[in-house]
């Protein structure tokens, strides 16, 4: 059986992970903290939720025609994880870097169930996965968030909203039950998977000052250093 | 991850119920008590399969039954991504499972489900046990893949015609030849695909065959002549139907 997502990698390298819903916040916080680590001398590597070339064609597909279901959803996005941890994500962890994920498999725990898959069974799919060293939740309260998305004026995504899901024809509506849901879903994860939660509702940069005190003590010189050795 | 072993797949007689989800299912779609039947026809490449099916077809529909046929990688949604994958061979293990169990999800709530609640005799060519077989020769967590496929459907009926790498040779060389997957060149088990796909097709023989109790297969002997494999398999299908 496999357990990977519970317990410690063997990388030389660091893996950081941040997680919450739209307008949470977490990509400006991954995005200070990258430039922070860059500063400080470290090689860094970034890697987003459904990124990789090989599904994207897919998801496109299902997508426009609205053709995907909670399952398909599910199992294509981790298609999708699978050939980002093994291309992008494991090496650079060999090459002792830190790598940093906006969103990680805890993305899928919480939406995919929200969706109506089987709790456990999403669990056991992604029990591949490399546990990262640290996972921030950036918990958010919904009114929050749909402020931060509507004065960016961001149309509302249409799965993101969870308008596949029918539960109202109003985006906004839609946004607000689906993703209230799926907040439910990361609380039930902090405690299983010890996320380590985030007020994202604080200022920008309090919740910065949060993110490299917690980041802070888990980089290990040595692991950094370790690499710089004269060229030829 | 650990979890209650009764929502498993287990072992051989572990409680699996033809018409129900092997394990954590699609909690989404109720499937209790449609009325359609699910048989599924496994097998290895050029075992002919697709014969059987055809004929088996036109009999239950000449016997008034409404037949739906369903296929491997077959799904609107993900043959392209598989073909393309395939061609650019950038697939490693881990995404190619995830890819087949993707369009096998999608044929299932869209094809597959439908029909039996429908009332139709879904025909498979290929199952999940494909999947199985093939990702287990690549060394797949076994009960991972068990797990993943937790959401498959028993079927009413797997018939696993069954054959030995010496005939499965000569029927693939006759018709269309060997190819790089059904070789199982990825594996770099031989130099050329002759070897290679003896030791594959070996090693899925083993691995189909150490399914056959746990999933309850009904074996036949693939090397029989069409006829005589078809008159088996409509007397076990009219056995089961009619009873």
């Amino acid at each position: 059986m496999l357990n990977n997502l519970m317990q410690p990698h063997e990388y030389p390298g660091k893996l950081f992970v941040v997680e919450g819903i739209d307008g949470s916040g977490k990509t400006t916080q991954l995005g200070l903290l990258a430039k922070w680590l860059v500063a400080e001398g470290h090689r860094v590597f970034v890697t987003e939720w459904n990124s990789s070339a090989l599904v994207k064609a897919a998801t496109k597909t299902g997508k426009k025609k609205n053709a995907l279901t909670p399952m398909t959803f599910s199992l294509l996005h981790a298609t999708d994880f699978a050939d980002r941890l093994l291309y992008k994500i494991i090496p650079p962890l060999k090459a002792g870097m830190i790598v940093l994920a906006d969103r990680y498999a805890y993305t899928a725990f919480a939406r995919d169930v929200t969706r109506g898959v089987d709790r456990q069974w999403v669990r056991e799919l992604y029990s591949f996965a490399v546990r990262p060293d640290l996972a921030l939740y950036f918990r958010v309260p919904i009114d929050v968030s749909l402020d931060r998305l509507t004065a960016r004026r961001v149309k509302l995504k249409f799965y993101e909203a969870g308008m596949d899901m029918g539960w109202s024809a109003n985006p906004t509506e839609s946004f607000r039950l689906f993703q209230g849901s799926v907040l439910e879903e990361y609380d039930r994860l902090v405690d299983e998977f010890g996320l380590q939660v985030v007020d994202a509702s604080a200022s920008i940069t309090a919740q910065q000052r949060v993110v490299r005190e917690r980041v802070a003590p888990l980089l290990t010189p040595q692991a950094e250093r370790i690499h710089e050795q004269p060229v030829g | 991850m650990n979890s209650p072993s009764d929502e498993l797949i287990e072992g051989a007689n572990g409680g699996i119920q033809p018409g129900r989800y092997y394990g954590r299912g699609v909690p989404y779609l109720p499937i209790d008590g449609y009325p359609g039947k699910l048989i599924a026809i496994e097998g290895t490449d050029g075992v002919g399969r697709s014969t059987q099916i055809l004929l088996l077809r036109e009999w239950l529909e000449v016997k008034g039954y409404g037949v739906i046929e369903t296929g491997w990688t077959r799904s609107p949604l993900m043959q392209p991504t598989i073909e393309l994958a395939k061609a650019s061979n950038t697939l490693n293990k881990l995404t190619f499972v995830l890819l087949y169990a993707t369009d096998f999800a999608d044929r299932l709530e869209k094809e597959i489900i439908p029909a039996l609640k429908a009332g139709f005799v879904v025909l498979s060519d290929r199952y999940i046990f494909t999947a199985l077989a093939r990702a287990g020769v690549r060394g797949t967590d076994r009960q991972w893949l068990r797990n993943l496929y937790g959401f498959a459907i028993a079927p009413h009926l797997v018939f696993y015609l069954k054959t030995d790498v010496e005939t499965l040779i000569g029927r693939v060389l006759a018709s269309r030849g060997m190819d790089f997957w059904e070789s199982g060149m990825d594996l770099k088990l031989g130099d050329d695909i002759y070897d290679s796909f003896r030791a594959y097709q070996n090693k899925l023989l083993r691995e189909y065959n150490s399914m056959a109790e746990e999933f309850h297969f009904r074996n036949i002997d693939a090397r029989k002549p069409v006829e005589v494999i078809q008159d088996e398999l409509r007397r076990q299908v009219a056995a089961f139907l009619e009873a």
